[in-house]
């Protein structure tokens, strides 16, 4: 064999300087020797049994390719570009070294050759990383012309690369080469291809809008193939889901609707209704003309996937049509019904998802389907369905799902257990408990969660248990006894998911030491000796708690002593007595003996101070501070109380003339009494500055050490004593020096994780009102006028509650942005996400790659500049001119046939004409205002948004 | 639009690859490990679709293959699973009923049959039989023009 003929003394050129850059360069050997495709795949399919050996393959196979890419040999260059193109493809290799070598391959006369190379490189280019396309431009073009030796076997993968692959300047230089193809023969099958990449080219480089819109309407029309229909009305849906403001396109409508009313065509059908979903908002009047075809649809159309597009444009656009919806639900209650197709129950359930709080009467009506789905096998159906549930909960019913759930928890599987534990948490403890009116049942569902055996919740748990305890003085008792039966439970002490739940039920009983019934058993609880099983944290919490419990024991004993003062001393003998019996019993008597509800004796206190002593005294040597500096604590407690210099004496009131006793009593009541409360999320804003403390200065010098560091937010509560001081009130509203402007340009970058600003005034430290359940409200006005319909209501049953709801202190609308700021990372997420598909879709503009950066540079200098100057850049001034002329004509004459079946096919609507109009209008003055923002946003990335202006100058 | 479209075999070979979305080469083995993780290890008689950030699925099965494609959420998914099936349609056309050797010999061909079917991520031709027209065409001119090729280079090693 010997070298084919190159055409082009350009590439021959550089072909043969980048061979004698190489120091091995191919033999004969190689080129006649060469294995061919079906030799690699075999011997890689022959040693695929163990993976050394298949990378072992590999990699002979990649030596071989890289010398044999290099030959002369233009069929050696292409088996080998073939065989690359295979190993990348499906064995994920890196082939963006061999770009060259496959833009080599593009002028070959032979037919095979040039189209390897447009698959080698569709598959592995990419806009931002291939900077080699440009120097194919012109084969490009000359491939694309119309010329009879370009046939569609050659044109058709030029035109998948320029799609896939392109730059914006490519597109640009290109574009103009799309026409003949776009608006030539409605034949030619190449068209379809040209459409798609045209939108391409559009998406990636909006300049070539007054180059290919036209064309692209043109394909609309009734004379053009079905199959172009099919691609333009794709295009059309992609740039229209794409765009922000899709009212570019309202003057398109009446060939949509044309479509959406002749067309057989389920994909076209598909496709048209997108459109129409997006466009139908904008404009009322086309979502009344749309309502009849769509509803003709949802009831007549054998498809599921139509049935199922038509459900969701009626639900996301068309939801003011009550008929529409019924409508809609019905069918949606159908696919739900098929037990057969999981498809369709999951897509079921993800229309109902769909509907709005206003049509929560269809959800319920289907409730009985949803919550069996939750049983079903198929983890996507499960979780749509627990979605939805949680979407239905409300006040009235939250008890009964609540309790549902966590039976279904119990039952299923641990990922989908832990789903519907932390569904059921979030959903209740949004915006502080606003779902919540029985407290005590809500703290024990806590308890029970955490003793699901699968719960690996324990952090939320926590967190709600000790933020109840805060929060809800009414739900403390319950509170308590759940704390109770969690610690009481030595097989809970082992489960490290439980830990921290262990430590908010340690916490509350402690702090919440006076609803304790039994002292003694807490204590025992509290100091058993399987807590040697927790993390070393949470014992000090532990011994925290039994320091607050003996503070607790020994004040209430020391007042109830004062109490028995005034009672006569016979009554105070016979106690002796008794008390004197039960010292020779065993200890476990005493310590039944000591209960809350009794009287707090000598001896039993005596007894529970020897318990902790013993059990607390190792603990005083641990390696770890904080349980020794706690375990400490506790033993010097004792040993003060202890030290007081009546302790031994037998008769207790003398105990009370004791003025170091009334002392230490007084000390440790006011180290306690202080109630914790919740802290205020906006609390940080009220500490005033000190004068001499200048903001700036230090923050500038942070700058620089912390560089681009992200503050996290803290989400964990911190107690601290509240102030219930009006003068401290007061100095709150004192004006807060203003924060300097690196403040504020840290704020606007990272604002998510600051305070918000417009809540100064609201605050307020007084002791907070009850919650007022809006949402309830709310939803009952929502609901008015559909209360008909929905038979087991849950509004009446909201009226009178068993018991009423306890104070939930909430101490300003900041404290709910625990959640709401939850819910802000979330849709901050979205947006990034949407934005990320905008940016594929857009051919990946704001990615910080070098050549982008320039491309958006250029197009956002070129937007500012006059429209005219676009047309330059394509055609001559005059041609644009005439192009012009000519669509204003097209366009106009299309307009009007438009209006005439209007007419014919409504004739009662008259006036269509002017409204029409006026409609163009308002469009064009929001193209006005869309031009003027963008000019605005000097820097921004170009968006759709600049493409528009040029779209309408055709379309008017 | 369609992001991508993955076959993948039931061991996790995979057999095909196109994207319609920029994809850097590590995305891309990421994505595949991810996906296949995931669709593989669904049971049998489950729904055909996956949610995966923030982006949906759609999956099937035809003899020991899995046939991916990734759409956008708001796609419609019933749609995908019928262009899916549209695909093996013609490719089973083509190759006479398919199996899985005939894509890995021919994967090439494979591809440029994907190629008359998808463009840019959009369905562009719904007819299968116009698709089998397009692709026998390409065949014989790429057939001719190896011939040609031949003998012109015959010619030419004879005349050196």
């Amino acid at each position: 064999r010997s070298e084919a003929p190159i055409p082009d003394p350009f590439w021959a050129s550089l072909s043969s300087s980048s061979m004698a850059a190489t120091s091995s360069a191919p033999s004969l050997v190689d080129t006649l020797f060469q294995r061919s495709l079906d030799d690699l795949i075999r011997s890689l399919r022959s040693s695929s049994s163990s993976s050394v050996l298949e990378a072992a393959a590999i990699t002979r196979a990649l030596d071989e390719i890289r010398r044999e890419i290099r030959s002369p040999d233009l069929d050696t260059k292409a088996v080998a570009l073939q065989k690359l193109t295979y190993l990348a493809s499906l064995h994920h290799l890196d082939m963006s070294w061999a770009a060259f070598h496959a833009l080599e391959l593009l002028p070959s006369p032979s037919l095979p050759h040039p189209r390897v190379a447009y698959l080698a490189a569709s598959l592995s280019f990419h806009p931002s990383s291939t900077d080699l396309l440009p120097l194919a431009t012109h084969q490009l073009r000359k491939h694309l012309a119309p010329s009879p030796a370009n046939t569609p076997a050659l044109v058709a993968p030029a035109l998948h690369v320029l799609a896939l692959a392109s730059s914006a300047d490519l597109a640009c230089h290109l574009a103009p080469d799309l026409l003949p193809i776009l608006s030539g023969q409605s034949s030619n099958p190449l068209r379809p291809k040209a459409i798609a990449t045209a939108l391409r080219a559009l998406a990636v480089c909006p300049d070539a809008a007054p180059v290919l819109f036209k064309p692209l309407v043109d394909c609309l029309s009734l004379s053009s193939e079905p199959s172009a229909v099919s691609a333009a009305v794709s295009a059309f849906c992609e740039l229209a889901l794409a765009a922000p403001d899709p009212s570019p396109y309202l003057p398109l409508a009446p060939e949509f609707y044309r479509l959406l009313v002749d067309s057989r065509n389920n994909w076209v059908l598909i496709k048209v209704l997108k459109i129409f979903a997006r466009l139908a908002p904008l404009e009322r009047r086309l979502a009344v003309r749309i309502l009849d075809p769509v509803c003709q649809l949802l009831r007549r159309s054998p498809a599921k996937s139509v049935v199922f597009e038509c459900i969701r444009t009626v639900l996301s656009s068309l939801s003011d049509h009550d008929s529409a919806v019924r409508l809609a639900v019905d069918k949606i209650k159908e696919f739900l019904a098929s037990d057969d197709d999981l498809n369709l129950r999951y897509l079921g359930l993800q229309a109902l998802a769909m509907l709005g709080p206003a049509y929560l009467w269809a959800v319920e009506e289907s409730r009985e389907v949803v919550i069996r789905s939750l049983n079903d096998t198929d983890t996507n159906i499960r979780h749509q369905a627990l979605c939805l549930i949680m979407g239905m909960l409300r006040e009235s019913n939250v008890v009964e799902i609540c309790n549902l759930l966590f039976k279904y928890a119990m039952k299923s599987d641990p990922d989908f257990a832990n789903e519907i534990l932390d569904a059921v948490l979030a959903t209740c403890g949004r915006n502080v408990y606003e779902l919540i009116v029985d407290f005590d049942w809500y703290v024990s569902l806590l308890g029970e969660m955490a003793r699901n055996p699968h719960c690996a919740k324990g952090d939320e748990i926590e967190r709600q248990l000790v933020d109840i305890g805060l929060r809800v003085r009414d739900a403390r008792p319950e509170l308590v006894r759940v704390a109770r039966d969690l610690l009481i439970d030595p097989a809970l002490l082992g489960n490290p998911f439980l830990c921290r739940v262990l430590s908010a039920a340690a916490w509350v009983s402690g702090e919440y030491v006076e609803s304790s019934r039994n002292l003694l058993e807490l204590v025992e609880t509290l100091l058993q000796p399987r807590t040697n099983l927790l993390s070393l944290l949470v014992r000090a919490v532990y011994i925290q708690a039994v320091f607050k419990v003996v503070t607790f024991s020994f004040i209430s004993f020391i007042k109830q002593i004062q109490a028995f003062d005034t009672k006569s001393s016979a009554d105070r003998n016979s106690a002796f007595e008794n008390e004197n019996d039960v010292a020779t019993a065993d200890k476990a008597v005493i310590f039944d003996s000591i209960d809350n509800n009794e009287t707090i004796k000598h001896e039993s206190l005596s007894h529970l101070l020897d318990f902790v002593e013993t059990t607390v005294g190792p603990l005083s040597e641990c390696d770890n501070v904080e349980i020794q500096e706690r375990a400490r604590n506790v033993l010097g407690l004792i040993h003060i109380i202890r030290e007081t210099q009546y302790w031994d004496i037998v008769a207790e009131h003398e105990l009370t003339r004791d003025k170091k006793i009334s002392e230490i009593v007084e000390l440790m009541e006011a180290a306690f009494s202080e109630e914790l409360g919740p802290v205020s999320t906006n609390a940080q804003k009220r500490v005033t500055v000190p004068e001499d403390l200048i903001l700036n200065e230090n923050l500038s010098d942070l700058a620089e050490v912390l560089g681009d560091i992200d503050v996290t937010p803290c989400t964990s509560i911190s107690f601290s004593l509240r102030c219930h001081h009006p003068t401290e009130t007061k100095e709150d509203s004192a004006p807060v020096i203003e924060p300097s402007s690196l403040l504020a340009e840290h704020r606007k970058r990272h604002g998510l994780y600051y305070l918000p600003t417009e809540k100064d005034e609201v605050e307020s430290n007084d002791y907070p009102l009850a919650n007022e359940p809006l949402l309830a409200v709310s939803h009952v006005d929502d609901a008015k006028d559909i209360v008909k319909l929905t038979a087991q209501s849950f509004i009446p049953r909201k009226a009178k509650p068993t018991k009423p709801r306890p104070v939930v202190i909430r101490l300003d609308e900041g404290d709910g942005d625990s959640s709401s700021g939850l819910t802000m990372v979330k849709e901050f997420k979205d947006d990034l996400l949407s934005g990320a598909i905008r940016n594929v879709l857009l051919g990946n503009e704001s990615k910080p790659s070098s050549s982008c950066d320039m491309s958006s540079d250029r197009t956002s200098r070129r937007g500012e500049n006059d429209a005219s100057n676009n047309n330059d850049l394509f055609s001559q001034p005059k041609e644009s001119n005439a192009l012009d002329g000519r669509e204003h004509r097209k366009s106009s004459s299309r307009k009007s046939r438009h209006h005439t079946r209007h007419k014919e096919k409504n004739g009662s609507l008259g006036n269509e004409d002017i409204e029409e109009t006026s409609h163009r209008h308002s469009t064009r003055s929001s193209r006005h205002q869309g031009r003027h923002k963008h000019r605005e946003r000097g820097d921004a990335p170009p968006d759709v948004v600049s493409q528009e202006p040029v779209i309408q100058d055709f379309l008017l | 639009m369609i992001h991508f479209v993955i076959l993948i075999s039931r061991q996790g070979k995979v057999r095909l690859t196109k994207w319609y979305s920029p994809y850097q080469q590590k995305e891309r083995s990421t994505v595949i490990r991810e996906l296949s993780g995931l669709i593989l290890s669904r049971g049998p008689k489950l729904c055909n679709f996956v949610e995966w950030k923030g982006y949906k699925v759609v999956y099937r099965r035809y003899a020991s293959l899995y046939f991916c494609m990734c759409i956008d959420p708001d796609d419609n998914e019933l749609e995908i699973l019928e262009i899916i099936h549209h695909f093996v349609e013609i490719l089973d056309r083509y190759f006479g009923s398919v199996c899985e050797l005939d894509l890995i010999f021919n994967f090439h061909k494979a591809y440029y049959i994907l190629d008359e079917i998808l463009i840019a991520g959009e369905l562009q031709e719904s007819s299968k039989k116009a698709v089998a027209r397009l692709i026998a065409a390409q065949d014989s001119l790429v057939e001719t023009a190896k011939e040609e090729a031949g003998s012109i280079s015959n010619m030419i090693s004879q005349a050196i």
